[in-house]
């Protein structure tokens, strides 16, 4: 018979992953449908049971994403205006059902290059916290994501948490998803954005892409080109092709064709910065 | 810590309780297995459905992916938690009124995610209902009436069903053309309905598919024996070897080509090969892989172009081609009616494999009896899984007795066998009873699909805009083995040049074999397919000769005494110019609108287009009948003995309204045994939209018999008015009163003293080899309007509305037929926009997209009454007429938009944006 722990602490937990390979299991909402009509004989380690996982903290000069921390908590936190990108990709997530159990970490664990939750964090400059029984370390989250299903979680880590480095307060977010429906689908395109301005002016933007490249990449050349730059509905001007295709290597599949999803995200670049800087520029 | 031997104690439903499943599994499993709660269906294992859909602790989840140990000291409510006292709580209530479950294999998960909603929300708008339930998927409703019932329980809208007044007149103490409430829909909200897998006998063993993972190629079969004694729990391997009767089925009496199980080369992927049986256990223990089989695999044929080549492999290599079936109608001089033409339209198009994604996998169970065999699954044919199963088995007809259970959504995809030849040979050789239950992939790899299509067409007209001649050919690729596919190519070339009067005409259609999964039957069988080119070249006719669409179609429309293209004058009931006729207020207020805002310019472009449709009702120039029967018990109990099976679409509702009026008592007298071959007469398969109009005549024949049989032993006249019940019938004629009593009559087998059955034929006439003849006896007819908004940067599209006018003869239920109008728009919505199935690619419910709660928009339903004197009380079929003219309106109100035809369905955005800058480059655009 396969084990099955659930342990209500942590150390209990890296004990009994340092003693052997276990799969971790939190919301369940990428482990059960990876296991449609086979049997279900892994060895599980269920983190449930660990109260101090749960929630989102205030940090001082940082937000604590628990690693069990669902997109529901997420969306009912009092969270500061550039984390309203990270919500609205949170209320994309699958169905309410999902939003109810999945977890914001389990996201980046699975790693699908599709992650709903992946482009707000990496454009939020997001860590992720790796606790092992000898030790804890932390990773950028576009470091800790590796490939198409691959992560630098190492032999007898937990992810234990997202962090989120705090931003200032007027710092404004948005999420942009592409698909072919309008809920529970795969993303094609989706952009996370997140703007930090002074005064009138772009100061500081982080742009990230997903579903466009086997991890979420972000997009150095437009995020210099946008520094600087005013505060209204030109923003998006400041989007060329050739800083988006330079970074992004799609694949044709059944969602699109690469150059649709090339194509696609030049214009939803250019449509949610003109927006945002819109909005922000009528409010500075 | 290790808590994989403990047991898990939490609250279900407010009681207190323990589940002993190991700690992983999936909770739904554990609700349903032990503790009986099968109210909570499981539709795909993933998240993608939601039908499992609970509430732990208050907030929905999808069961099948919390781990027992993670309900430990929660509380769980389940669809069985909602009524209260045995009374309907407000919600199901509203669900049952608004007629929001059709086949009811998603209202448990709606009902839950709606409970959900409502306690954290108590008077929503549409979008936060949307927001809130759209984690279920619905493939009967097109969600409208859900979203109408949540909204109507909140209070939030006033949400009353538009009065609809029947042709006849209002007629309030009749059954027929009233609102009633799904006879059989308590149970449906309850939880209470027996879906296929909802229940087996206790010492049921499971029955586990090995299935090709290869689309072609050969295959062996290693030692059996020492696999299964390796495996104590599992009681038997069968292979092809193990079948005594014949390893052949198929949907026709000749021509049976598919194994029940492959024979050393398998076709396509997802063909069964082997089946191992044993306890649940050991079942679900296996891997495929464990399993000693050796794949050798070959080069597939994919799709029609490598399978019309003229080298091509062959799929079925006992034949001289890879052609199954060619259909051809041809009248008048087509090339003449194309020298008269002024204006001449032309244009390819392609559509793709469409799965039927009902939410139920197939699933049921068997066992026998002495030298009989009792299977219960859930299907749209039950005498044809009788009769198939008894061929495989080597048995007679009469020892097989099929019991439907509830049917979970069909579509047409439920009329080919699937677990009934394997679960019947399992218990016929082991003794002991056997259930299968097929996953969601399972289900999507290896079942019937839509045929994928590839069409060319062209039309011409006159310059004041009279079609004179219509050319087709559509490819159909019908995958590895026939299924329906000689029913697609037969009516393909029947309906392809649409419903309306064009002198010269010739269609032809060819029917593909391919290493795919064999595409049968699927509402309309390949008319959507034609009508997204026949109404396409319409708007292109209109458009060259200067006229509206609207007014061009009116124009052409067929309507009674004209001629079809198979040479068959309508007699009757031809109300396809009334749907267009009631479209044209909208017509031009949207078209206007449109222009309106178009002329703003911006990315976004409004377009609204219009198509036709006709469909016949009934087989296609072949005799099926229906047999309906009646009786009335001792005690005054009446019973319909109804073979017509329900699987959403409402047979066990209006059939009981059908006998209601023609006996001559209320609906709510009579009593329904639905589709058991032991028990009701062959009533034929729920397809070719021909239920309420055959077998629907039929119950009116039985229950005028019954009622002409009774008013003679009482020797009273034809106005006299029934009273049956307390063992007597009162009859009342005027002043006159007689009183049959039942009790001194001698019962029948069923315990009815008096019984009468009704059979009705559909009189239709051979094709000749031009395929000018009679092929249905009456035809469906309507038009769709479509307004959609197209976002030319992104290629995405956004159906607004849809209008629905349908001619229906007579609406015996109006509720239900906008269930039936809904949920075929959303379908049609579908296989437009989003609907694609690759083998081996999209088998789930998250890769292959059918519409959500999000995507079907506002349908407003036209019912048209023009009465068909052969359908009960004037009525015909709406089953498939609702889905075919979805699609071509959507297309054609995105030409009408940006001046682009799409050719190529779904309209993904890739394929959509693709279209748009091949016609900028074009300067079309």
């Amino acid at each position: 018979m396969s084990v099955y722990l659930r342990p209500d602490n942590l150390e209990e937990a890296l004990d009994a992953l340092q003693r052997r390979p276990l799969t971790v299991l939190a919301g369940g909402t990428d482990y059960y449908p990876g296991r449609v009509g086979r049997p279900l004989d892994d060895d599980l380690l269920d983190l449930t049971g660990i109260a101090a996982l749960r929630g989102i903290a205030d940090e001082g000069d940082r937000w604590r994403i628990g690693a069990l921390a669902t997109w529901t908590d997420l969306v009912r936190a009092d969270l500061p205006a550039c984390f309203d990108g990270l919500k609205d990709a949170a209320r994309e997530v699958g169905g309410v059902q999902i939003q109810n159990a999945g977890t914001i970490a389990g996201n980046l664990c699975n790693a699908s290059p599709a992650a709903d939750g992946a482009p707000n964090l990496a454009a939020l400059e997001a860590e992720v916290e790796l606790s092992a029984a000898d030790g804890v370390r932390r990773l950028p989250v576009t470091e800790f994501l590796t490939g198409n299903r691959t992560t630098a979680l190492g032999p007898g880590e937990i992810v234990t948490a997202v962090l989120v480095p705090k931003l200032p307060d007027n710092a404004a977010s948005a999420f942009l998803k592409l698909g072919a429906r309008r809920y529970l689908v795969i993303s094609i395109v989706m952009i996370g954005i997140v703007l930090v301005p002074d005064g009138a002016a772009v100061s500081d933007a982080r742009i990230a892409v997903g579903a466009c490249s086997p991890v979420t990449r972000r997009l150095p050349a437009l995020e210099t080109a946008l520094n600087g730059r005013p505060l209204d509905g030109t923003l998006g001007e400041a989007v060329s092709a050739d800083a988006v295709h330079a970074v992004l290597s799609p694949i044709d599949d059944v969602r699109g064709s690469a150059g649709y999803r090339l194509d696609a995200t030049v214009t939803m670049l250019r449509r949610g910065l003109s927006e945002m800087g819109r909005r922000m520029g009528a409010g500075a | 810590m290790n808590i994989a031997a403990a047991a898990t104690t939490l609250t279900v439903n407010g009681e207190e309780t323990a589940l002993r499943s190991p700690p992983a599994t999936r909770l739904a499993d554990a609700l349903r297995s032990e503790l009986g709660l099968t109210g909570t269906k499981v539709g795909c294992d993933a998240g993608d459905c939601g039908a499992c859909t609970v509430l732990l602790d208050g907030e929905q989840v999808c069961s099948c992916m919390v781990a027992v140990a993670q309900a430990a000291g929660r509380d769980v409510t389940t669809v069985e938690g909602l009524a209260r006292d045995g009374a309907l709580s407000d919600l199901q209530a509203a669900f049952l009124r608004h007629g929001a479950a059709q086949c009811g294999i998603c209202t448990p998960g709606m009902l839950m995610a709606a409970r959900d909603l409502l306690d954290r929300n108590p008077s929503p708008t549409e979008e936060q209902a949307a927001d809130a339930l759209g984690g279920v998927l619905c493939r009967c409703t097109g969600y409208r009436k859900i979203v109408e019932a949540v909204l109507d329980v909140a209070g939030s809208q006033d949400c009353a069903p538009p009065e609809f007044v029947s042709g006849t007149g209002p007629d309030n103490d009749r059954a027929v053309g009233a609102r009633i409430e799904r006879l059989d829909g308590a149970q449906k909200l309850t939880g209470d309905e027996v879906f296929g897998a909802d229940f087996a006998p206790p010492d049921a063993l499971t029955l586990r598919v090995l299935r090709s993972p290869i689309a072609r190629g050969r295959f062996e079969i290693g030692d059996l024996d020492s696999f299964r004694q390796a495996r104590p729990g599992i009681a038997a391997v069968l292979t092809a070897a193990d079948i005594p009767g014949s390893n052949a089925f198929g949907v026709y009496p000749v021509g049976k080509d598919q194994p029940v199980l492959a024979d050393r080369i398998v076709r396509y992927r997802g063909e069964a090969v082997l089946a191992v049986v044993g306890n649940a256990g050991a079942v679900a223990a296996l891997r495929d892989e464990d399993l000693p089989v050796v794949w050798h695999e070959e080069a597939p044929v994919t799709g029609i172009d490598a399978a019309s080549t003229p080298d091509a492999a062959l799929v079925q290599g006992h034949r001289d081609s890879n052609v199954l079936a060619r259909g051809r109608v041809v009248k008048g001089d087509v090339e003449r009616g194309f020298a008269d033409a002024d204006f001449v339209a032309e244009g390819a198009w392609r559509t793709s494999f469409v799965e039927h994604a009902y939410i139920e996998p197939e699933a049921g169970w068997a066992r026998r009896i002495g030298d009989r065999l009792e299977i219960h699954v859930s299907t749209q044919s039950p005498y044809m899984d009788r009769d198939e199963t008894a061929l495989i088995l080597g048995i007679g007809e009469e020892q097989v007795r099929i019991v439907p259970t509830a049917c979970g959504g069909g579509f047409g995809g439920k009329l080919d066998i699937s677990v009934q030849p394997l679960i019947a040979l399992a218990a016929w050789t082991l003794g002991a009873p056997v259930r299968c239950t097929y996953t969601r992939p399972e289900s999507m790899a290896s079942s019937t699909k839509r045929h994928p299509a590839a069409i060319r067409a062209r039309a011409g007209c006159t310059a004041d805009g009279r079609l004179t001649a219509f050319e087709f050919h559509g490819d159909f690729d019908t995958g590895a083995y026939a299924s329906w596919g000689p029913t697609v190519a037969d009516r393909v070339p029947v309906h392809a040049a649409g419903p309306y009067v064009i002198p010269h005409v010739k269609n032809t259609s060819c029917a593909w074999l391919t290493n795919a999964p064999p595409s049968g039957a699927f509402r309309g069988f390949g008319v959507p397919q034609s009508a997204i080119a026949n109404e396409a070249l319409l708007d292109d006719l209109a458009g060259q000769c200067g006229l509206d669409p609207l007014a061009f179609r009116l124009k052409n429309a067929i309507r009674k005494g004209d001629e079809t293209s198979s040479g068959q004058v309508l007699e009757h009931s031809a109300g396809l110019a009334a749907c267009f006729e009631a479209l044209q207020p909208d017509w031009d207020r949207e078209r206007a609108e449109a222009d309106r805002i178009n002329r703003a310019g911006g990315p976004l472009r409004r377009g609204v287009g219009v198509a036709g449709m006709w469909y016949g009702c009934g087989n296609t120039s072949m005799s099926n009948p229906s047999t309906m029967k009646l009786g009335i018990s001792a005690e005054g109990q009446v019973t319909l003995y109804n073979g017509a099976m329900d699987m959403g679409q409402g047979p066990n509702t209006i059939m009981p309204q059908i006998a209601a009026d023609a006996l001559g008592v209320p609906v709510d007298r009579i009593a329904n045994v639905a589709g058991d071959t032991d028990r009701t007469a062959d009533a034929g398969k729920s397809s070719a939209s021909r239920q309420t109009f055959v077998s629907g005549r039929a119950t009116q024949i039985a229950g005028e018999t019954l009622r002409a049989n009774i008013l003679r032993l009482a020797n009273v006249g034809p106005a006299a008015a029934l009273d049956i019940g307390d063992g007597r019938i009162v009859l009342r004629d005027g002043d006159a009163e007689r009183t049959l009593d039942l009790r001194a009559m001698a019962p029948d087998a069923e315990g009815d003293v008096l019984a009468a059955d009704g059979t009705f034929d559909p009189p239709t006439k051979p094709l000749d080899a031009n395929g000018q003849g009679v092929p249905y006896a009456t035809y469906g007819f309507g038009a769709h309007l479509a307004v959609v908004d197209i976002d030319i940067e992104l290629g995405t599209i956004k159906v607004r509305r849809i209008v629905a006018a349908h001619d229906v003869g007579r609406a015996i239920n109006p509720t239900l037929l906008e269930g039936q109008i809904h949920g075929g728009v959303a379908q049609g919505l579908g296989l437009a926009l989003m609907e694609e199935f690759v083998p081996g690619r999209t088998e789930n419910l998250h890769d292959y997209l059918i519409p959500t709660f999000g995507d079907v928009p506002p349908i407003d339903t036209i019912l048209i009454e023009d009465p068909e004197p052969l359908g009960p009380y004037g009525a015909k079929g709406i089953g498939e007429q609702a889905l075919i003219p979805t699609a071509p309106a959507i297309f054609n109100a995105v030409h009408h938009a940006t001046g682009v035809r799409l050719r190529h369905a779904p309209a993904l955005p890739h394929r959509v944006r693709d279209a748009l800058l091949a016609a900028q480059e074009a300067g079309h655009a």
